[in-house]
């Protein structure tokens, strides 16, 4: 038996040897996508398999959230903001040989705007009037309205470009322009990509790229342990990296998501119609408590916005913890000691353990938080279709989503013509200091009418081989951009 | 014979049929919208109309459920609404995975369970039984997946000669799919294995006990020999039962396992179909699950018949 265990245990000091001219990579993700069509689909996972891998977009979201050039060189704005032009790279063809031209960007932005469009932000596209190619190489987009975050919402796996002659089978067979090339799907366990051969751009290092999916906390774990794994950028077991940290193999990253976790009030429901209640529950949370207990190194939030994006003011101080002026802003309120109110919780773990300190915390004040559990299907239908319901706890995962404060019909149903009035000049304002005033107006207008409670950022926990270079820390879009990560060595 | 088939396949359409109708009225009232949860929060509501027109969800439920199940007649199982690829190909690689585990494990169990409860059956009351019926406690206790996580520490962590989860595909070679079934089958069978030794030890008590036994030794048959004779063939009918039933489970019952090793099989499907909305999803699983417990019940009866001569056609209705 020993011998066995010593060969078996040289076997493995073989295999590690062999990482050195390792160009494949395994990499771990919690879910699994539906599909793997970006432009028809809202689930995260679609765009962390495919976007900027199998396709591109005509600009690119860099690692630090800034806006770069993909598929289009350069482009111009106009003075009035409403004319985009943009410079096409060319000699792009798409994996299966179908030119990438004008005509593509024209077919892929209008198919998004389409009546009968399935693209999951096609918010996104609304503002555009028409594509027009003044050339095979050049682009004009023309918008209703100056829009601020276009340039980066063309950036992400919403707004890849899609061949005309790909596009109705790229749900299970994708064909893009990226990098690397769709090789096989086994549903239910691994994507496979590899590299592109006829790459326009500069190769990536990587030959073999296999997605798996793995939900269960004790398996990743032991996936990522036994080598079966290389990286893990969103690690689902948190509880489990002391152990990890301690192992030199691995590199554990703590980055943010743009997850704003948050504690939505329905702001028509009495009495949280009242400022004062919203205040209250703000001052009764301790925020650095709550993400101790959940041990999920999130960062507290003070408004709709995560920290280290472009603008942000901390506004974390604005409520600090003090159930003594909870209680007196409840009873102002008129709000009884004793007084129920019910949280509904989703099934994520911030949410349902989240939910039972926070509970705890609204005891401290006189509040019975009645405990709802929901699972996600019932939240959809019941909260946030139907607006049934008090109090919830959720993550509001896409970024810049300051626009859910300004729609007219939205589950929290916050409703406020001063907020919409900033919005609306936030949107159509281009100037970038111009900008970065006004989204700290929104952020401050947020805090103080407080239409939810503010919580915590999502962290990004990832754990990677130590020999890996090129992965995000920070979760700016849903993205494993792996065109330019290596081994070391 | 002939007859009796007919009614076992009457009786199969007919439960068939009320399975479809009870599972598509559970899900007509189950909250949730599938065009939601693939769309999820920031989509505008124009657009969630638009998919759900795609998805032909607005139609009346009766015209629904008539179109789903004159699909199956002609053989069309529908295209999954989550997936978008048509539910066979979705269940039929998933039962390449479900089916030769569930195999592997019921060979590994019975294998297990059958000498091993004789065995504390012909020592009753000694230490081999004590000791083997013991294990056989501790292993009706223990979790299966708490068992399965145990394997992976052990055989893909410590030891690694086994993959720690993950199903590579049967087109990788025969050999390296199975690979990836070794671990759940083992995690599977030894529990059961537990619970059906117990099961064959006390049957074949039973019929240790019983006249024939003591003739069998009165004319001058060793132990062993009538223990295997004629105690242990007459003990067989409920240990055939249990093992009927948890094949029945296996099938689908395992999602918990297939989770901890992250294998694509049944269990995960139904799972996921369920919170997804996939509702035609779920409604084919059901449907195929309650028609192959009832397949498996019918090869159990046949096998009642083979054990036992004195059990007819008419008494296995």
């Amino acid at each position: 038996m020993k011998r066995l265990l010593a060969g078996l245990l040289a076997a493995t000091a073989l295999s590690g040897a062999a990482h050195a001219a390792k160009d494949s990579l395994v990499l771990g993700m919690p879910l699994e996508p539906p599909m793997l069509d970006p432009t028809a689909g809202a689930a995260a996972a679609i765009k962390e398999v495919t976007w900027s891998n199998i396709y591109q977009g005509l600009t690119r979201v860099t690692a630090q959230g800034e806006v770069a050039p993909q598929l289009a060189k350069s482009w111009t704005i106009s003075p009035d903001g409403l004319t985009y032009t943009f410079a096409l790279q060319t000699g792009v063809k798409f994996h299966d040989g179908s030119p990438f031209d004008c005509s593509v960007v024209k077919f892929s932005y209008e198919r998004a705007v389409a009546p009968d469009s399935t693209n999951a932000q096609k918010g996104f596209f609304e503002p555009i009037v028409k594509t027009e190619c003044t050339d095979a190489a050049t682009a004009v987009v023309t918008l209703k309205r100056p829009t601020g975050l276009f340039l980066f919402n063309m950036g992400g796996g919403d707004a890849v470009m899609i061949s005309p002659v790909s596009a109705a089978n790229n749900k299970t067979s994708p064909v893009g322009t990226g990098p690397f090339v769709f090789k096989r799907w086994v549903k239910g366990d691994r994507v496979e990509l590899e590299r592109n051969p006829t790459y326009w751009g500069a190769a990536p290092k990587l030959n073999q790229v296999t997605f798996r999916f793995i939900a269960d906390p004790a398996a990743a774990t032991a996936a990522i342990m036994a080598g079966d794994i290389d990286a893990f950028p969103l690690f689902p077991a948190p509880e489990a990296l002391d152990n990890i940290r301690k192992d030199k193999r691995f590199t554990v990253s703590l980055g943010s998501t743009q997850g704003k976790t948050i504690m939505s009030i329905n702001n028509e429901r009495p009495p949280f119609n009242d400022v004062r209640v919203r205040r209250a529950l703000a001052h009764a949370i301790d925020r650095a408590a709550l993400v101790d207990a959940l041990g999920s190194f999130g960062k507290p939030i003070g408004s709709h916005y995560i920290p280290g994006n472009l603008g942000y003011i901390d506004l974390t101080g604005a409520y600090p913890y003090d159930p003594a002026k909870a209680q007196k802003l409840l009873a102002e309120a008129g709000i009884k000691p004793g007084t129920e109110m019910t949280i509904k919780l989703p099934p994520p773990g911030y949410a349902r353990r989240g939910g039972e300190v926070i509970a705890a915390m609204l005891e401290q004040v006189g509040i019975k938080a009645k405990l709802v559990p929901v699972e996600w299907a019932q939240w959809l239908d019941g909260v946030f279709k139907q607006s049934d319901f008090d109090l919830t706890i959720i993550s509001h995962v896409e970024p810049n989503d300051f626009d859910i404060y300004a729609r007219d019909k939205y589950y929290f149903n916050y409703k406020d013509a001063g907020y919409r009035a900033i919005y609306q000049k936030w949107i159509e304002t281009t100037d970038p200091a111009a900008r970065l005033d006004l989204v700290g107006q929104l952020q401050r207008k947020l805090s103080d009418d407080e239409p939810n409670v503010f919580l915590f950022a999502l962290a990004k926990v990832g754990v990677w081989n130590a020999k890996l270079t090129g992965l995000w820390e920070n979760q700016p879009i849903f993205a494993n951009d792996l065109s330019g990560v290596a081994w070391t060595e | 014979m002939t007859a009796f088939l007919i009614r076992r396949l009457v009786g199969l359409i007919l439960t068939l049929l009320a399975a479809s109708i009870v599972v598509f009225l559970v899900l007509q009232v189950l909250p949730g919208d599938p065009a939601m949860l693939m769309l999820d929060t920031s989509a505008r509501p124009d657009t969630i109309a638009a998919l759900r027109d795609k998805l032909g969800l607005d139609r009346p439920a009766w015209i629904r459920y008539l179109s789903w199940i004159w699909g199956i007649v002609r053989g069309d199982f529908g295209i999954s609404y989550t997936y978008s690829v048509p539910v066979s190909e979705l269940i039929g690689q998933r039962v390449l995975v479900s089916l030769p585990l569930a195999l592997t494990s019921i060979c590994l169990s019975t294998t297990l369970a059958i000498p091993v409860g004789v065995l504390a059956a012909a020592r009753r009351g000694r230490a081999t039984d004590a000791g083997l019926m013991g294990i056989a406690q501790v292993g009706v206790a223990l979790p299966n997946f708490w068992l399965g996580i145990l394997l992976i520490l052990l055989f893909a962590v410590a030891y690694p000669i086994l993959p720690a989860g993950g199903f590579v595909g049967w087109e990788k070679g025969a050999w390296p799919a199975f690979r990836c079934l070794i671990l759940p089958a083992f995690a599977l069978a030894l529990p059961q294995a537990a619970i059906l030794s117990r099961v064959t030890r006390s049957a074949v008590l039973e019929t240790l006990g019983q006249d024939y036994v003591r003739t069998a030794l009165a004319k001058g048959l060793t132990g062993v020999a009538a223990l295997w004779r004629h105690a242990v063939p007459n003990a067989l009918i409920p240990v055939v039962t249990i093992i009927g039933l948890q094949f029945s489970f296996l099938l689908a019952g395992t999602v918990i396992v297939e989770n901890v090793f992250t294998l694509p099989g049944m269990g995960r499907l139904v799972f996921q179909a369920i919170a997804q909305r996939d509702l035609i999803v779920v409604q084919d699983l059901v449907v195929l699950l309650a028609g192959s417990v009832i397949v498996v019940n019918f090869l159990v009866d046949l096998a009642y018949l083979g054990l036992d001569p004195r059990i007819t056609h008419e008494s296995a209705r």
